[in-house]
């Protein structure tokens, strides 16, 4: 069955996806408040999967439950967690139950998380995740043995347009391509420019491109970005413009900066859609696509 | 020259393991942890005054001059009284070292560092792990650069997100190792090396542990 979200990405509109965070616990009562508020809004929610390699309730769960609240979730699988029988024996729990896209991702270490000292799996890396769901859908396991019973995906990947240096990134994401990623949701970008060089190369590939917005929350939550995540660059000028929002208004600045970019990527198609991640910040998304002039 | 490279225990642990054991007799290394500063001479001979000032009998020290070498056994005859008296050896080697001491003697073996990995000297007082003898070897394909044991997550089909300026997003001081390899093929004109999809993986190689029998 083609998943509403590849039937999406098929169409041409604009599309639009975004996030939903798994809680830590079992108490699952955000969660749904975030998935009623967004399932209508966007044309898919990625469930992120032990999001910093923070231990939570399991990605596979929390899509589970936006696809019997009537959303189109996509499952995020990093290879940080299980080796190449449990992420297999996932994706075919995963198939069983409707869930049909997935984002594949290598995984941050488990040094940065809040359980150090795990051992991290990496038995497969990303781009041998997109072949093995390539593989199990032609009805063989990683072992070379027959399925019984079929399996359908819309797999993506992620490509960091900022990194520096930026050369063996786009060999990846080249091989990622190849390796049969059918979209990519990009890390955050903030200088469209340099985004829209990155997309004269990209655009020769046979792939969807979902640009990655992050919602600024405020001037020190960007200059915290700019020194500790990688591929994130949030230039002077925006981080200036936050700090010139009056007080308490940091968040409405934010927002109203998001919704711009999100319009400017979609008035100069630039790319195919847009990524909007608002971390712990789920409840505002709808202001952002309103911003954007979406809705 | 590769060498087996440790780190010595914290002071803590080791007072822990040697918990109840009042005679000890402490065994350093001439080759490995001598060159790392972690159990040569001086280093025994600190370990020695610390835990006499704690009160422990040390029945006696030595420093064998290569404690993996099947010969030590013949190194720890020459002690045989002064290691008879102690209740455990306090043993400042490798892991290689431990094991060779625990095989040839009757006796309680007590660790005082960690061996971090098998490492080669590259500049004086730095040693780097360049290969964990994974069984299934891809330099071929990477210019000599191996991404299983330099990338920490041991990816073999190029960077992941967490790189940042050439560096590894566990510690600004690592390279990364996809940065060191695009570098290095670009250089020699062999980029399509790393365009080249690798497969998962084999992770036994050889199952652990590895057996070795030299054919007749």
């Amino acid at each position: 069955m083609i998943s509403s979200f590849k039937k999406a990405l098929e169409s041409g509109k604009f599309v639009v996806t975004s996030e939903v965070a798994p809680p830590k616990g079992t108490n699952l009562e955000k969660m749904p408040h975030h998935i009623e508020l967004l399932k209508d809004k966007v044309d898919a929610m990625n469930v992120t999967d032990h999001q910093s390699s923070v231990m939570r309730f399991p990605s596979l769960g929390g899509a589970l439950l936006v696809k019997e609240m009537g959303g189109e979730p996509i499952l995020q699988m990093t290879c940080r967690d299980r080796n190449r029988l449990a992420l297999q024996a996932d994706l075919l729990f995963a198939a069983s139950r409707g869930i049909n896209n997935v984002l594949c991702l290598t995984g941050d270490s488990v040094v940065l998380g809040d359980h150090k000292e795990a051992k991290g799996v990496f038995d497969l890396d990303s781009c041998q995740l997109l072949a093995a769901i390539r593989r199990l859908e032609k009805g063989k396991d990683l072992g070379g043995n027959d399925l019984d019973g079929s399996v359908s995906f819309c797999a993506g990947a992620i490509v960091t347009p900022e990194a520096n240096p930026i050369e063996p990134q786009l060999i990846k994401f080249e091989k990622k391509i190849e390796a049969g990623a059918e979209f990519i949701q990009t890390q955050a970008v903030y200088d469209l420019d340099n985004f829209k060089k990155f997309m004269g190369y990209a655009k020769q590939f046979p792939v969807k491109i979902l640009a990655g917005i992050i919602l600024l929350t405020s001037a020190p939550m960007a200059r915290f970005m700019n020194k500790n995540v990688a591929g994130v660059n949030v230039p002077q000028e925006l981080i200036d413009e936050m700090a010139s929002a009056p007080k308490g208004r940091a968040l409405d600045k934010g927002i109203e900066i998001a919704g711009r970019m999100i319009k400017r990527v979609r008035d100069e198609k630039m790319c195919d859609g847009v990524h909007i991640m608002a971390i712990g910040r789920e409840e505002l998304v709808p202001d952002i696509i309103s911003a954007a002039g979406l809705i | 020259m590769i060498r087996s490279i440790t780190r010595q225990k914290p002071e803590e642990e080791i007072d822990r393991l040697l918990d109840g054991l009042g005679r000890v007799f402490i065994i350093g290394c001439g080759t490995c942890t001598t060159l790392t500063k972690t159990g040569g001479e001086p280093e025994v001979r600190a370990m020695k005054e610390r835990l006499s000032g704690q009160g422990r009998l040390v029945t006696g020290d030595m420093v064998l001059p290569v404690a993996c070498d099947n010969l030590t056994g013949e190194a720890l005859n020459e002690y045989g009284q002064q290691i008879d008296q102690a209740d455990a050896l306090l043993i400042m080697t490798c892991a290689f070292g431990v094991q060779t001491i625990a095989r040839q003697l009757e006796k309680m073996v007590v660790p005082a560092l960690d061996t971090l990995f098998i490492g080669k000297e590259n500049g004086i007082g730095r040693f780097d792990e360049i290969c964990t003898q994974c069984g299934t070897c891809i330099l071929g394909e990477t210019g000599g650069i191996c991404p299983v044991t330099s990338c920490h997550k041991g990816l073999v089909n190029g960077p992941c997100g967490g790189t940042n300026n050439g560096k590894c997003e566990i510690d600004p001081e690592k390279d990364c190792a996809w940065t060191l390899i695009y570098n290095r093929l670009k250089d020699l004109g062999r980029l399509d090396s790393m365009r080249t999809y690798q497969k998962p993986r084999n992770h036994q190689g050889e199952p652990s542990p590895g057996k070795f029998i030299l054919s007749a």
